[in-house]
């Protein structure tokens, strides 16, 4: 039976796992989950991860969720290059290190602002308030700050000469905001040749192929209905609260 | 030369690297960072890591951030066949260590935290209870991931992998720990997520898991502590970012 993979384009998750698998040639069969149509609250989706996110996978009856456990996983399973998670101790911990940063240190900063900029005005009808978008615009500028200093530093990649899954995970979460039309990259120098070296270690058409949805995001979510979306009501008034 | 383990008993994440050093007898000096009078913002700790976070491990000129990563580093480097069950290497079972590493920043820590800042360092320094409307909301989010853990990482099992203790379980309890340190006993009513701590407290040795958390359980000294040192107008800003 055929690995399954449980995923939507435009989450960041589901784009490092999608490139991760395409780019070492793990076959495997792609279902589509619509998370702004809300399919993950589904019954169907809940037997494979209860917590009602994507990615996760089927392989076998062995059902997982989480990008960095899946990804570590197929890594371990298919035997990939060891750049993508080295086996010397030192260069797998930086690795680890910036995989559990991220959570909190970019990706949170990524993802709200993508809400506040496209989804929250869509779904709410109002603009998000100056103050909060200031905050969140602050956070996330030192969140990069801090990725091309620390992480980064005078290193090609972040683990150093090679691509390893931090990277791979760092550019998916940094793409998400760059879909909101913000463009991250403008005046950030290390940043952008950083970027330029991962998408041609991925491939420009592998690297496009998984962007096409979230850049094409200002367009969507214009011609979206917005009355089917009041799901994330609740989400989007915590963020206010 | 040994380890050092640059810690603040406070922290969550230090004391999962604290308890898992001290468990599987790796040497290492306490090299305290203390954190309620911002010591982790001074000159010396810049030096030591730029992030300004605490736990922070160096071995001989290797230094490393991120308790999740500074465990799996001294699981491999000092692990025996004996200790597997820490980080087993079992692809499936290793899966799952994994699965609840990574989900457990955003859900557990982070509202865990959030409790804790709102019911203990908040009130110090706005002079004033948080909202209640934003205490019920921190409060609900603490709830459900308690909830997700029984459900779905415990379940029926005695730890998170199954048979046997694993990071996972010493990564939750240290986080589930942090609100329980400002009188809310969220064992009560939960018997699953009660039982599955008993185990837990069992396997670590109670000796060193009291140990370990004797600060967190004692958090009313802050105030004093924060007032001493200028950290409440130093914090004010912060805090006041938390409610934007």
């Amino acid at each position: 039976m055929a690995l399954e993979m449980y995923l939507d384009l435009f989450s960041q998750p589901c784009r490092s796992v999608y490139i991760f698998a395409k780019k070492n040639n793990i076959s495997f069969d792609f279902r589509k989950v619509s998370l702004l149509e809300g399919e993950q609250y589904g019954e169907e989706f809940g037997k494979i991860n209860m917590i009602r996110k994507a990615p996760a996978i089927r392989d076998g009856d062995f059902c997982l969720a989480e990008s960095i456990a899946i990804m570590k996983y197929l890594a371990e399973k298919y035997q990939t290059s060891d750049h993508w998670y080295p086996a010397d101790l030192q260069k797998r911990a930086r690795v680890n290190e910036y995989l559990s940063w991220q959570h909190m240190g970019i990706r949170m900063h990524g993802s709200k602002l993508f809400w506040l900029r496209l989804l929250i005005p869509k779904i709410m009808g109002v603009e998000v308030p100056k103050d909060k978008m200031d905050g969140a615009l602050e956070d996330l500028e030192g969140s990069l700050k801090l990725i091309e200093e620390k992480f980064i530093g005078d290193k090609p990649f972040i683990a150093g000469e090679q691509i390893s899954l931090a990277d791979l995970v760092a550019i998916v979460e940094i793409m998400q905001p760059v879909g909101s039309g913000l463009d991250v990259f403008e005046g950030r120098l290390k940043l952008s040749a950083w970027r330029d070296r991962v998408q041609a270690e991925i491939g420009k058409e592998l690297f496009d192929e998984a962007h096409q949805g979230i850049l094409a995001s200002q367009e969507m979510v214009k011609n979206m209905d917005s009355s089917k979306m009041q799901v994330f009501k609740p989400k989007i008034l915590r963020f206010f609260l | 030369m040994p380890l050092e383990l640059y810690l603040d008993l406070h922290s969550q994440p230090c004391r999962s690297v604290f308890i898992f050093a001290k468990k599987t007898n790796i040497p290492f000096d306490f090299k305290f960072v203390d954190l309620a009078t911002g010591q982790q913002y001074g000159e010396d700790f810049g030096k030591i890591s730029v992030v300004r976070k605490v736990p922070v491990m160096r071995d001989g000129d290797f230094i490393l951030t991120e308790s999740v990563a500074i465990l799996k580093y001294m699981a491999e480097k000092f692990g025996t066949s004996d200790s597997d069950h820490w980080y087993p290497a079992d692809l499936q079972k290793r899966a799952r260590v994994n699965e609840y590493l990574s989900w457990q920043h955003a859900a557990m820590r982070a509202h865990g935290s959030k409790v804790f800042w709102f019911r203990a360092i908040v009130p110090i320094i706005t002079g004033s209870e948080v909202p209640k409307e934003k205490m019920d909301s921190a409060m609900e989010d603490l709830t459900l991931s308690l909830k997700v853990f029984e459900e779905k990482f415990l379940d029926d099992r005695p730890f998170i992998i199954g048979e046997k203790i694993s990071l996972a379980d010493l990564v939750a309890i240290v986080e589930i720990m942090q609100p329980v340190g400002t009188g809310l006993d969220l064992f009560e009513n939960r018997p699953t997520l009660g039982a599955w701590r008993d185990r837990v407290k069992k396997e670590l040795g109670e000796a060193l898991f009291d140990k370990a958390h004797k600060t967190i359980m004692d958090v009313d000294s802050l105030p004093q502590t924060f007032e001493n040192n200028g950290m409440l107008e130093f914090l004010k800003p912060k805090i006041q970012k938390m409610f934007n």
